[in-house]
């Protein structure tokens, strides 16, 4: 390659925003990899299954991101899990979701929120109503908490993609996962 | 330079936008699926278009974006430095080390410390070097997708020979 001489890069031109053209390369990429399960798969299910699988397995090392960012520790109750969990979205979307329908129990809550960025540019088309275009965001949520611990179980109730007007996410506290005992001892 | 890119990052959790992280595990789950599909090596390389083409339409479009409020560019060149340093440095937060062309259409980008192979190894560890092409197929395809809406048909390969530096090979086609 040697005969390939250099070149001066420099130029004059515009600085772009990183951080916003990084979210819609976010955006971008996971809308081109929706489109790509949608043409592997032909059961939409699959696809929601798919995509929440890839959200799990993202979920279990993103929680490292966040706790070294945060430096927090345990949760004390589910209330305060809900708090961390809008962090999160803070942090790793950009957006602060409203939490709101705390069930009587305590251990459900709703997640609310107007603008979403997974969806920025998207509209479905009617062939694909069944698809749970976000569920990405719940393996994620599940991956995470099971990684501290916390077996959750979360769904989309309202969808902006579906003419809701907001995006409701309910999570579900399912139960506390104990400490396995290493392989090998008793 | 540098130190303003330092800034930013360190602000960017405070103002938050999708952050960069999620980029990078998406991007290792698409590898991951993509691979899935197929058990033997040969196959694998295969798979490895549909990554490929993947990154060919994120390219697409993101440029139609990056580019809106650019002025008209000279030549190929100026596009190709447009891509270098405003499109590499916002995409991949550092601009491309080091360009070179035979001003007959080839182009060699060459990138020292990629984003997407920079936690994999560094010069003295081979241990992933054969899994790392794996890494680059959605970049070439982002490449090859953003040129195409400039109006440039190309073929782009990448190559490895030490972590994390990389080099990407524009070939254009003449019309």
């Amino acid at each position: 390659m040697n005969h390939i001489p250099y070149v001066n890069m420099s130029r004059t031109g515009t600085k772009l925003d990183w951080k916003k053209v990084n979210s819609e390369l976010f955006t971008l990429t996971y809308g081109a990899l929706v489109a790509q399960l949608l043409k592997d798969y032909e059961n939409v299910e699959d696809v929601n299954k798919q995509l929440e699988r890839m959200g799990y397995n993202m979920g279990i090392r993103l929680i490292e991101d966040f706790l070294a960012r945060t430096g927090s520790g345990r949760c004390y109750d589910f209330r305060d899990t809900a708090e961390k969990i809008q962090t999160g979205f803070k942090i790793f979307l950009g957006i602060t979701p409203v939490i709101a329908n705390w069930s009587a129990a305590g251990d459900e809550f709703s997640l609310c929120f107007e603008s979403n960025p997974l969806t920025e540019f998207v509209e479905l088309p009617d062939h694909c109503l069944n698809l749970k275009y976000c569920n990405i965001l719940i393996g994620i949520l599940r991956g995470a908490c099971e990684m501290v611990q916390m077996e959750i179980a979360c769904w989309f109730v309202q969808d902006q993609l579906k003419n809701d007007n907001v995006n409701e996410l309910r999570v579900k506290f399912i139960k506390r996962l104990e400490d396995a005992i290493p392989a090998g001892e008793d | 330079m540098r130190q303003q890119i330092v800034d930013t990052k360190i602000s960017s959790h405070v103002s938050g936008e999708a952050d960069e992280c999620l980029f990078e595990y998406l991007h290792t789950e698409m590898v991951n699926y993509t691979l899935s599909k197929s058990v033997n090596k040969k196959e694998k390389e295969e798979e490895l278009c549909r990554l490929e083409w993947m990154g060919f339409s994120v390219g697409y479009r993101i440029i139609e974006r990056l580019t809106r409020e650019c002025s008209r560019f000279k030549d190929e060149l100026d596009m190709i430095k447009f891509i270098c340093t405003d499109f590499w440095i916002s995409l991949y937060h550092k601009q491309i080390d080091n360009l070179r062309t035979n001003h007959h259409g080839v182009y060699v980008l060459q990138d020292n410390s990629f984003r997407l192979l920079e936690k994999v190894g560094t010069n003295s560890n081979k241990q992933y070097l054969q899994e790392s092409p794996r890494l680059l197929a959605f970049t070439c395809g982002l490449l090859r997708g953003s040129l195409a809406n400039l109006g440039i048909i190309s073929t782009v390969n990448a190559e490895i020979s030490t972590l994390p530096t990389c080099k990407f090979h524009v070939q254009v086609q003449q019309i």
